[in-house]
């Protein structure tokens, strides 16, 4: 995102590389801007959840319409974008956001995480660690961590301006008196900056730490939820814990059988019907990378 | 010695309905008030107004805070009164299902308040609420089970422990004993005179029941049609009944 | 040896050849045209135009064509394209009470000024299947009466307002929200309430209505007036300083009575429970009025009684089918990642769990 008070972004877009039928990266002007004032604020107050007139999408809410309205009120015409869902490029619905993008906004688009300028994930922080000046976009199903507790909007939204979050840590406690963990293997509530309690959106624990004093920008959109939250660069980003139980990242701790990774998230892969099974890492883009600088 | 609460003719109206009327008193640490009368008398809205639960239409609820002395609740902003609702008082709902969280174990009950106010050690937290289930004569091996599981004088106590264990300096019970077998009753009231006398609480107890009272109040007061119409010590009133409604309670427990 | 998944973007392009392929079906029959669709298939359309909240037959029939008759999906369809829209203003508020009517009946008044109008309804049809739709044979014509002014068809709730028998609507010249630019934040204003039922899905109102008629928040409802028929859409434009009409649009309304004993605020009297609906919605607009009802119990000063119906949050959250299609299907999404992260949990609590019994055993 460049300066997104600039609300001449997308206005002139180079002729003939995008869609005529429709503005440049889909969205109008007018609701561009209104999503880059929630975002603005969303990074003023990190981990507040700014909400925001969410549109209806051409794609079905659940599927990433938030993260896509954010992409959307971001892009510029030189962005390079990469798009991925549990790690994967090639994954059927980050293949149809990438070609939204295409279509509509006739960005380049790349695999390569270090090319990208713009990053829409579902489920995944990239392997390759983030850059200042890249930002990351995250889908989110559910924006409110409080929600299975609390299931009312208006008294959540209490509980955050109260900083009442007594009742994350019951939980946590529940999990641990059942099972001796905590239980929450995706979605692990943190902190930010030591105020606002943010839901991470479902990625798993293993890529949590990732969030702390990243040094891209990272942008959360809820579309259905009609809910937008951001961190800026270096933000605080503590994990929820207990003191006598700590936080701890969750793998499977076998190698990856691609490229033979021992310190990256592994998708599980079943081989047979003899239950053999092989695991590979999730994010495809550093898996293929590693393999082709082991061939040089 | 100066009052911890102090309630300052205190008027509620429901429309052109009366819910209560004019209503004064002060009430000093470690000290037990009843509050009496049928159902109707006012005593509930009373409660729900001086615990902040309910806005008053006139009148006034001071409370004596550590860090500033005597407070008005009423003028108060949401948050510190959410503040001093999970710290410094209590609430005992008649009702357990009201004031446990079902779907929470016994320790997770205990617990939520001290996590509430920043515990953040969860050896710590369970040997407390353990403690606590002991001092409530609960079977601390029942720290995992659900509340749902507990039987309704059990499901009692284990609000009470889940109230205390902040160490509040004030508690509101709403007809505690409401819902109990007589046997179970006299059980929990002997438990609620013991653990008032030890930690010195200051106690505002709303009952239709005068066995309760005499059992724990030191004051009560006597509610009719929104209004106090006999207050005093309680063997005093309980014994000699001044006011002609006063009487008729007294002499309806009598027949019991 | 594994080899990553690649080909998600080929095996995508191959399933919307075959969708188009689907949709089209046995090449013999000719092609539907999406006029017979806004002509024959009205109600079809109706539902489209109100749950897409775009008031185009066109469109809608074309949405109806390319979606294979899913009409949540073809609502989806004209959501989607409703967004892209430039927005330049809004009309007057519509004059329900000048409604050309085609239909107009009232469960509470044996006659109305203005009289009862049956119209074309499904009422008194006997379920039987017409086999003679079969063969293509031309219906009898009836003569459509609608009647050219209607300065003489007040609203029956009207009569009851007149003896003071019916709760006074709040007046007010405030600008109502507009739930389709700004977010539904709770608690919501009624106007919020009412937007967000006339464009809720049909199936979730209906059934949400017919449980507060079987005891959940039970209102006790009659049907003060349904009324179907055309009215005018003007708008104010600032430079002309006067109003011009830019169409004409069908809308269904209506309005229940609802018995009222009084509570703590209000004096016993009638109370209403309202619903309008973009097209002929005649079932739609009867369960939004009953649901519209339900969710004033708190500025009646009635109970809480737990009802869904009753609770505003569950209501306007969940009443939209776009949203609620969306995320209902998108669990079929890849979600390896997240399963993975639960499989390796379950896995370390189970070993937790069996090395806590090996012990025990021991």
């Amino acid at each position: 995102m460049t300066d997104p008070s600039d609300t001449s972004l997308g206005d002139t877009p180079p002729e003939g590389t995008h869609d005529q039928d429709y503005n440049f990266a889909y969205l109008d002007e007018q609701t561009k801007r209104m999503i880059r004032r929630a975002l603005l604020k969303g990074l003023a107050i990190p981990g507040y959840q700014v909400p925001f007139a969410s549109r209806e999408m051409p794609m079905p809410y659940g599927w990433g319409t938030g993260g896509v309205q954010v992409t959307s009120a971001c892009l510029v015409p030189d962005d390079c974008i990469k798009v991925i869902d549990q790690g994967a490029d090639d994954t059927t619905n980050a293949v149809s956001i990438r070609k939204f993008f295409e279509r509509t906004a006739g960005v380049r688009t790349t695999e390569k995480t270090g090319e990208a300028s713009l990053i829409q994930t579902r489920h995944r922080i990239p392997e390759t660690p983030l850059e200042e000046g890249q930002i990351l976009v995250y889908q989110v199903p559910i924006p409110e961590p409080l929600r299975f507790l609390e299931p009312r909007e208006t008294e959540t939204r209490k509980m955050h301006a109260l900083e009442e979050y007594g009742l994350m840590h019951v939980k946590l406690y529940e999990d641990i008196s059942s099972h001796g963990h905590i239980s929450t293997a995706y979605a692990y509530p943190v902190s930010v900056e030591e105020r606002y309690v943010m839901d991470p959106s479902p990625i798993p624990k293993f890529d949590n730490p990732k969030m702390h004093q990243c040094p891209a920008v990272q942008l959360f959109g809820a579309g259905r939820e009609q809910r937008i939250y951001a961190l800026p660069p270096y933000t605080d980003v503590v994990s929820l814990d207990f003191e006598d139980h700590p936080f701890t990242r969750l793998r499977n701790d076998g190698v990856c059988g691609l490229c033979g990774a021992d310190d990256t998230y592994l998708d599980e892969v079943i081989m047979d019907d003899e239950g053999t099974r092989m695991f590979v890492c999730s994010d495809t883009d550093y898996c293929a990378t590693r393999i082709e600088e082991a061939a040089e | 010695m100066n009052p911890i609460f102090s309630v300052r003719d205190i008027t509620k109206f429901y429309g052109n309905q009366k819910g209560c009327e004019g209503v004064s008193f002060d009430l000093y640490p470690g000290e037990v008030l009843g509050i009496v009368g049928e159902s109707g008398s006012g005593k509930s809205t009373l409660l729900n107004v001086i615990s902040g639960q309910l806005e008053p239409d006139q009148g006034d609820v001071l409370f004596d805070t550590r860090h500033a002395g005597m407070v008005s609740t009423t003028a108060m902003a949401e948050p510190e009164r959410r503040m001093l609702a999970r710290t410094d008082w209590a609430y005992v709902h008649q009702n357990p299902r009201d004031g446990l969280r079902m779907a929470v174990s016994a320790g997770g009950n205990i617990g939520e308040r001290l996590m509430n106010i920043g515990a953040r050690h969860y050896g710590d937290i369970r040997e407390t609420a353990s403690g606590w289930m002991g001092r409530v004569e609960l079977d601390t091996g029942r720290i995992d089970d659900r509340p749902s599981t507990f039987s309704g004088g059990m499901q009692q106590r284990l609000q009470i422990a889940r109230n205390l264990v902040t160490g509040p300096r004030l508690i509101f019970m709403d007809e505690p004993t409401g819902g109990l077998d007589l046997s179970v009753q006299a059980r929990l009231l002997d438990l609620l005179r013991n653990l008032v006398r030890e930690l010195g609480l200051a106690v505002i107890i709303v009952t239709h029941d005068l066995a309760v009272v005499r059992m724990l109040a030191h004051r009560v007061m006597v509610m009719q049609r929104g209004q106090v119409v006999e207050s005093g010590l309680a063997d005093q009133v309980l014994d000699d009944p001044q006011h002609p409604y006063s009487q008729l309670l007294v002499s309806s427990i009598l027949q019991v | 040896m594994y080899v990553a998944v690649k080909g998600g973007e080929k095996a995508i392009d191959n399933a919307h050849r075959w969708l188009g392929e689907m949709r089209r079906g046995d090449r013999r029959v000719p092609q539907l045209e999406t006029a017979q669709i806004s002509e024959q298939m009205t109600l079809a359309v109706s539902r489209v135009m109100a749950e897409g909240s775009l008031y185009d037959a066109e469109l809608a029939a074309l949405a109806i064509k390319q979606a294979r008759g899913d009409l949540i999906e073809a609502i989806f369809l004209i959501r989607a394209y409703r967004t892209t829209l430039p927005r330049f203003g809004y009309t007057s508020p519509i004059e329900t009470a000048r409604m050309r009517c085609r239909r107009r009946v009232s469960a509470t008044f044996k006659d109305v000024p203005g009289g009862q109008i049956l119209g074309p309804t499904f009422d008194y049809t006997h379920r039987l299947l017409d086999f003679k739709l079969l063969a293509e044979s031309e219906d009898e014509q009836a003569e459509e009466a609608i009647p050219q002014d209607s300065a003489d068809v007040p609203h029956v709730l009207g009569l009851l307002d007149r003896d003071g028998l019916i709760q006074k609507e709040h007046r007010t010249d405030e600008e109502p929200v507009d739930i389709t630019r700004e977010p539904l934040e709770m608690p919501a204003s009624r106007a919020a309430r009412l937007q967000v039922l006339a464009r809720g899905d049909e199936g979730f109102i209906l059934g949400l209505g017919y449980s507060t008629q079987r005891g959940y928040a039970r209102n006790h409802a009659f049907v003060g007036e349904l009324r179907i028929g055309l009215v005018d859409v003007e708008m104010e434009i600032p430079e002309l300083g006067f109003a011009i009409s830019l169409g004409v649009i069908e809308v269904t309304e209506c309005e229940t009575v609802n018995q009222f004993i009084g509570s703590k605020t209000e004096p016993p009297q009638f109370t209403r429970g309202y619903g309008l609906v973009l097209g002929q919605q005649e079932r739609k607009s009867i369960a939004v009025a009953l649901v519209d009802r339900a969710l004033r119990w708190k500025e009646l000063g009635e109970d809480f009684l737990g009802a869904a119906a009753q609770d505003e949050e569950f209501v306007l959250y969940h009443a939209d089918n776009i949203q609620a299609t969306g995320f209902v299907e998108h669990i079929k999404l890849p979600h390896y990642v997240d399963f993975q992260s639960e499989l390796e949990l379950v896995r370390m609590i189970r070993k937790d769990a069996e090395a806590a019994r090996e012990k025990a055993d021991d």
